[in-house]
């Protein structure tokens, strides 16, 4: 069902073979397939289990460490507002109570029409910006209450879609390192052996 | 320009020396035409054209301090892997999440190019033949910038094989996070880049320069400490360390939040520009909001214990701020007004801490929730005077002895010196007591007259009078 796409397992192939050790793709495909899915599937993790080469046990180990990685579907727009010194210094709290009671839902919750969630969120590295909030992982900066209802009726009425994706999608570009300039994951020199620019020369 | 950079946010340039926000007046900084236009890659080149030996003692001899939070110089740090055992790696933190931080978001959506020359120079100086840049999982914008940036570079031969046409390759490999505070820690993100659950490893005997990710010698730097490198290559050790004093060279980013009339992100002259300057100069946050008086403010970071208006006049200088009750931490500056209700902020943070805890080590685990838990108690008005010594109990399980604490003039209280005695793996323990132990030593009557006083009535008193 919800299985990598043939497109995603491509990308995943790409990711994976840049790292020596095929785990480390781990997180980066979880995203692949949040991105795909909205959250991550159960199915989607065997999938990603089969692809790196470790049991469904240790992808979901992995998996529910980070707070990222949802297992149930979540609204289309999860609103993460920050609660965190410098944002309820600024007043975050009013922000966050204003949102549950607009949308009808506490933190953590989703709308009964799979539009929004919202969650208590912890420092979003935007301190100066307070009070801040996230959605999809996109930022909007000394919010109101006014200006969250705003925001809200804006998604609800897709103005925004161009701006924030879907949750699941993060960057909307991904790195590509082309065949011919790639060093490989595993170094050219024989294990132990000093790359070659340590030569006591200069390189250029 | 002095103003804030609308694609900048909270940034304030001044006229200040820059190393490295000297991009962020232009909207498309970020992009390589931009990057060419303003001595792009000349830092790399000047690198290359010197043995890689000689460019590490050249920031060895710059005493770059890392700027993740520990503060150990980068040259220093790189020379600490052990001989002969190769591949070794260079990861960069890029998963800033300590509460009141905000730097390092900027430098990579901002000046990704600068970033990947830093990654760039410090592969050659130290040699590591792969970097993993790790940025954090909920930096969409970082993430989409630095991965453009690195498209960009490998297109023009500035990384990957035979850079520039020299004996010298190295991938940069974008990573990204998936929310976790912990994974900030070194052994932790390494952890994390192996596709584990991001837990700290124990030190000894896992320091990364020694044992690392895969089990090689690694180096773990801090995106700022990193971005210094182009500049530093360019214009040498000796202009870089003509900046700032003698053991706190260069500047430093630091962002400023809370009560402050201009809250905002400054590159500042590292070991002279002292906490008045910040908070009350006019170049900087201008003073309090409202003209209202200054109550506290933590100096570095969430982790850090708390300074009073009495510590106003010290510099950005660890020598002097260690002593004197805290630590410098990750450049993060939180100001407090005297509307401020002083228990209730210390639950903002011990929150936090208590939330992103591993779960690894006992004391942090059990005791940063049970600390939460009683704060939240005494925030909300259920307290007893009993849950005050409880919080002491809990912390020192966490940190036995006499934790750090500013001096104060109005309690009569000397400092306790940093830093502090540990029963757990990382920092993240002790950081959920800092804010509930400051809180408590300089503003104890906050407490009290918040708690319920629960005298123990005997049922008759000895001998019925
Ligand atoms: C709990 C915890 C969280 C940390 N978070 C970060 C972080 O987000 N970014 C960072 O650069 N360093 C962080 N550090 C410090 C790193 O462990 C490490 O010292 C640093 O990345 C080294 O880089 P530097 O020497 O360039 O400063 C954290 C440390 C601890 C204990
Ligand atoms: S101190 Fe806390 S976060 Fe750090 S390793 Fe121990 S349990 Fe984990
Ligand atoms: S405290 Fe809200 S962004 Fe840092």
């Amino acid at each position: 069902m919800s299985r990598l796409t043939d497109t995603n397992v491509a990308i995943a192939h790409e990711i994976i073979a840049r790292y020596p050790r095929p785990k480390s793709a781990l997180i980066p495909l979880l995203h692949l397939s949040q991105e795909q899915n909205g959250y991550v599937t159960d199915d989607a993790m065997k999938h990603i289990a089969e692809l790196v080469g470790v049991t469904p046990a240790e992808v979901l180990g992995t998996a529910s460490f980070y707070e990222m990685f949802k297992f149930e579907p979540v609204g289309k727009y999860v609103i993460n507002i920050c609660g965190t010194m410098s944002c309820a210094l600024m007043g975050s709290e009013e922000l966050l109570h204003h949102a549950e009671h607009r949308l009808g839902v506490k933190a953590g919750g989703t709308t009964a029409d799979g539009m929004f969630t919202i969650e208590h969120a912890e420092c979003q590295a935007a301190c100066t910006e307070a009070p801040c909030l996230q959605v999809n992982y996109r930022y909007r900066f000394r919010m109101t209450t006014q200006q969250l209802d705003v925001l809200i009726d804006d998604l609800a009425a897709g103005k925004l879609a161009e701006e924030i994706p879907p949750h699941g999608t993060l960057a909307r570009v991904r790195q590509h390192i082309p065949a011919d300039r790639s060093v490989g994951a595993v170094p050219p020199e024989a294990p132990g052996q000093e790359p070659v620019w340590m030569n006591g020369k200069a390189a250029l | 320009m002095t103003g804030t950079y609308a694609h900048a946010a909270g940034f304030y340039a001044g006229d200040r020396p820059k190393i490295v926000t000297s991009r962020f007046e232009y909207a498309d900084s970020h992009t390589l035409e931009r990057y060419l236009a303003t001595d792009g890659y000349k830092g790399l080149r000047a690198a290359l054209s010197r043995s890689a030996a000689d460019v590490h003692e050249e920031v060895k001899n710059a005493t770059v301090l890392g700027r993740g939070g520990a503060g150990f110089p980068a040259g220093t740090k790189w020379g600490l892997m052990p001989q002969g055992n190769f591949p070794r790696y260079l990861v960069v933190n890029g998963d800033e999440s300590e509460p009141g931080t905000y730097k390092d978001r900027l430098l990579m959506e901002r000046d990704p190019h600068q970033l990947i020359e830093g990654c760039l120079i410090a592969c050659y100086a130290a040699g590591l033949t792969r970097c993993f840049l790790y940025i954090r999982g909920e930096m969409a914008t970082a993430q989409e910038r630095v991965a453009a940036a690195l498209n960009e570079a490998y297109a023009a031969g500035y990384v990957g094989r035979n850079i520039l046409g020299s004996n010298f390759s190295v991938d940069i490999v974008l990573h990204w996070g998936a929310g976790a505070y912990v994974v900030g820690e070194e052994t932790a993100l390494i952890e994390s880049l192996e596709g584990n659950r991001g837990m700290p490893r124990l030190k000894p005997p896992y320091f990364p320069a020694a044992i690392g990710l895969y089990g090689q010698p690694t180096i773990v730097n801090n995106v700022e400490t990193l971005a210094n490198l182009p500049w530093l290559a360019r214009n040498g050790a000796e202009a870089y360390t003509a900046i700032g004093t003698k053991t706190s060279p260069g500047t430093r980013m630091v962002a400023v939040s809370g009560h402050v009339k201009r809250p905002g992100v400054y590159e500042i002259v590292n070991g002279t520009t002292t906490f008045r300057d910040l908070l009350y100069g006019d170049e900087f946050c201008q003073g309090i909001r409202n003209g209202n008086k200054l109550k506290a403010f933590v100096p570095g970071g969430g982790s850090a214990p708390w300074f009073l208006p009495d510590q106003l006049d010290l510099p950005f200088e660890a020598s002097q701020v260690g002593p004197a009750g805290s630590m410098l931490g990750s450049g993060a500056i939180m100001v407090m007004d005297e509307t401020t209700d002083i228990p209730h902020a210390a639950l903002t943070l011990t929150r936090f801490y208590a939330h992103e805890s591993c779960g690894k080590c006992t004391p942090c685990r059990e005791g940063g929730t049970w600390l939460e838990r009683i704060l939240t108690r005494i925030v909300e008005g259920n307290g007893t005077d009993a849950d005050l010594e409880q919080l002491i109990e809990v912390g020192t399980s966490i940190c036995p002895g006499d934790f750090p604490h500013a001096s104060s003039e109005r309690l009569g209280l000397t400092a306790v010196p940093f830093p502090y005695k540990m029963t757990t793996i990382c920092f993240v323990g002790p950081s959920a007591y800092a804010p509930v132990n400051s809180a408590l030593t300089l503003f104890p009557e906050e407490f009290e007259s918040r708690v319920t006083k629960r005298n123990r009535i005997p049922v008759t008193a000895v001998g019925g009078e």
